[in-house]
């Protein structure tokens, strides 16, 4: 059975045309581009080119490009960086309450080493308050971290807004964009961006690279420390093959991002609305059109969300929940909690995120399986049964 | 993640429903931490002659409360309550450290129901405590 793919979120697969280009760099030009030979200062060029392509698509100059080893090292470098090379000017840090746990869980680390964090609430579309970000500032504050769009519910944050408002602060900004990149266009000067994360395998690049955008004139101190490699920023040998993807996955995403995005959207919304109009009691978690185009999160009452997961994996249907059960704790989601949902209906919910592969006739045979599941859990469960004691139905 | 066993009893769960007038009914677990167990107990002459559960949980869950059902059915009293989370879980040839307190659910929910059981028909029954409010007292999450 084959399996139709709808968690895109978590990771994409990479596309056959960046794989060919990596290819050659795992065996035949494996030269460190550190080293003098021409054999290996070729593989310099080729950081080059890709530095530059990542730079492109957000409209960067390559020198404010340094790669790591992923989305959730960018996310520690930029905090920990910040916190670290400007705790002279203070200690005050304001992020969002529904970031991605890279975010989150290097602010509490920061937390207990003598830093303050303001945590500020979202709406229930989960939209941070740019009036609490604005009462938020103090003269202390050295970072506001913002998320360009969650990875759970999809919604966009005002990144402009938020830009702007830290730049008359004099405060530094920085977003976790690692599924932004790529699905929607992103400018980091026009939005007044400082740093940047970017993850490649979330826009059919390989696992392991992700880079960090570092505005030029941003001081940040070296994370990794070891050789001179990252303009002495980012020590170890850098991920040739790796890197090589990334750039061509990003240029390629940027490319077919418009058509891509507007075709994943249309069935995104088909997904939303035909879910809702035939499975009763459910609900959209998220903006509802503010938000990434590939990006549908649904709230189930009554039923438990990882039951859903493996019933719909029986049938070949890959999604992810919020439920506490797939988090590895006993409570669910911090996002879908942020936004205001009740914990049950936290632990019912599905997000689907679509890609490339997906088409309508998959939808159409998700919703048939989706309401045959749901069904089938309320009939198992003794919230549904008070439920319908409680109202007669 | 699961074991066959498990994978067995959620998808086919044995017992699941509801018995109409019984003569214990257990609930335990809460909303709050994505699980709530229910069973139901038919005795007549100190034999489980019928039981059934209904859960709303996850995959554990659901297999749990399948297994526990199938382990007391056709007992006696003291049988039945003598089958513990350790038995559930060897019957379902393990589950995942993170599962276990679904386990313990199963368990309670058992108890629980038998408790309701005496309670109805003013009886004690040898060895079994008043079920807890809620089972994840104590419980404490992992730190990482």
């Amino acid at each position: 059975m084959a399996n139709i793919y709808f968690d895109y979120a978590a990771t994409t697969p990479t596309h056959p045309d960046v794989l060919a280009k990596m290819l050659p760099y795992f065996t035949e030009l494996y030269g460190n581009p550190s080293s003098i030979y021409k054999f290996a200062q070729g593989n310099k060029t080729v950081l080059d080119v890709a530095r530059e392509q990542v730079a492109t698509a957000i409209g960067a100059d390559e020198k404010e490009i340094l790669f790591t080893s992923g989305g959730t090292e960018a996310d520690n470098w930029a905090i920990l960086g910040v916190a670290e090379s400007y705790k002279n000017k203070g200690n005050h840090i304001i992020t969002s309450s529904i970031e991605h746990h890279a975010v989150l869980h290097t602010c509490e680390y920061l937390e207990k080493n003598g830093f303050e964090v303001t945590y500020l609430p979202v709406d229930s579309d989960g939209v941070v308050s740019i009036d609490a970000l604005k009462n938020a500032i103090k003269d202390n504050t050295i970072l506001i971290t913002i998320m360009y769009a969650n990875n759970e519910i999809g919604t966009i944050q005002p990144i402009k807004e938020i830009g702007i408002i830290a730049k008359e602060a004099g405060v530094l900004f920085h977003t976790d964009a690692v599924q932004a990149v790529g699905h929607v266009p992103i400018d980091v000067i026009d939005n007044h961006i400082d740093l940047l994360s970017i993850s490649a395998h979330k826009l059919y690049g390989p696992k392991g690279p992700g880079a960090l955008y570092i505005k030029k004139g941003v001081k940040l101190k070296a994370f990794i420390h070891g050789g001179g490699q990252e303009r002495k920023r980012r020590g170890g040998t850098e991920n040739v093959p790796g890197i090589v993807g990334f750039g061509a996955a990003i240029e390629r995403a940027t490319k077919f991002m418009e058509t891509e995005s507007a075709r994943q959207l249309i069935l995104r919304d088909y997904l939303i609305e035909q879910v809702l109009e035939k499975v009763p009691f459910a609900q959209l978690n998220g903006h509802p059109t503010n938000r990434l185009p590939n990006n549908a999160n649904i709230s189930f009452d009554f039923i438990e969300g990882e039951s859903m997961l493996i019933m719909l994996d029986m049938q070949g249907f890959c999604a992810s929940s919020g439920s506490a059960c797939t988090s590895g704790s006993l409570d669910p989601s911090h996002v879908l909690l942020a936004i205001g949902l009740k914990h049950e209906s936290a632990h019912g919910s599905l997000r689907l995120t679509l890609g490339e592969s997906n088409t309508k006739e998959q939808i159409d045979q998700f919703v048939e399986a989706l309401i045959k599941i749901v069904a089938r859990l309320r009939e198992m469960s003794p919230l549904y049964e008070d439920y319908k004691k409680n109202n007669e139905v | 993640m699961y074991s066959e066993k498990v994978m067995d009893h959620f998808s086919n769960p044995r017992n699941m429903g509801e018995i109409e007038n019984a003569d214990g009914v257990g609930t335990v677990g809460n909303a709050k931490c994505g699980d709530i167990m229910r069973i139901y107990l038919k005795v007549e002459n100190d034999i489980v002659q019928d039981v059934k559960f209904k859960t709303f949980g996850c995959g554990a869950a659901v297999a749990t409360s399948s297994m526990a059902t199938e382990l007391v059915m056709g007992k006696t009293i003291q049988e039945a309550l003598h089958v513990t989370n350790a038995a559930v879980m060897e019957a379902l040839d393990g589950l995942p450290k993170a599962k276990v307190h679904c386990s313990l659910l199963a368990e309670e929910a058992l108890h629980a129901a038998l408790w309701d059981y005496a309670q109805k028909n003013d009886m004690i029954i040898e060895g079994l405590e008043p079920p807890k409010a809620d089972v994840h007292d104590g419980e404490e999450e992992e730190e990482f």
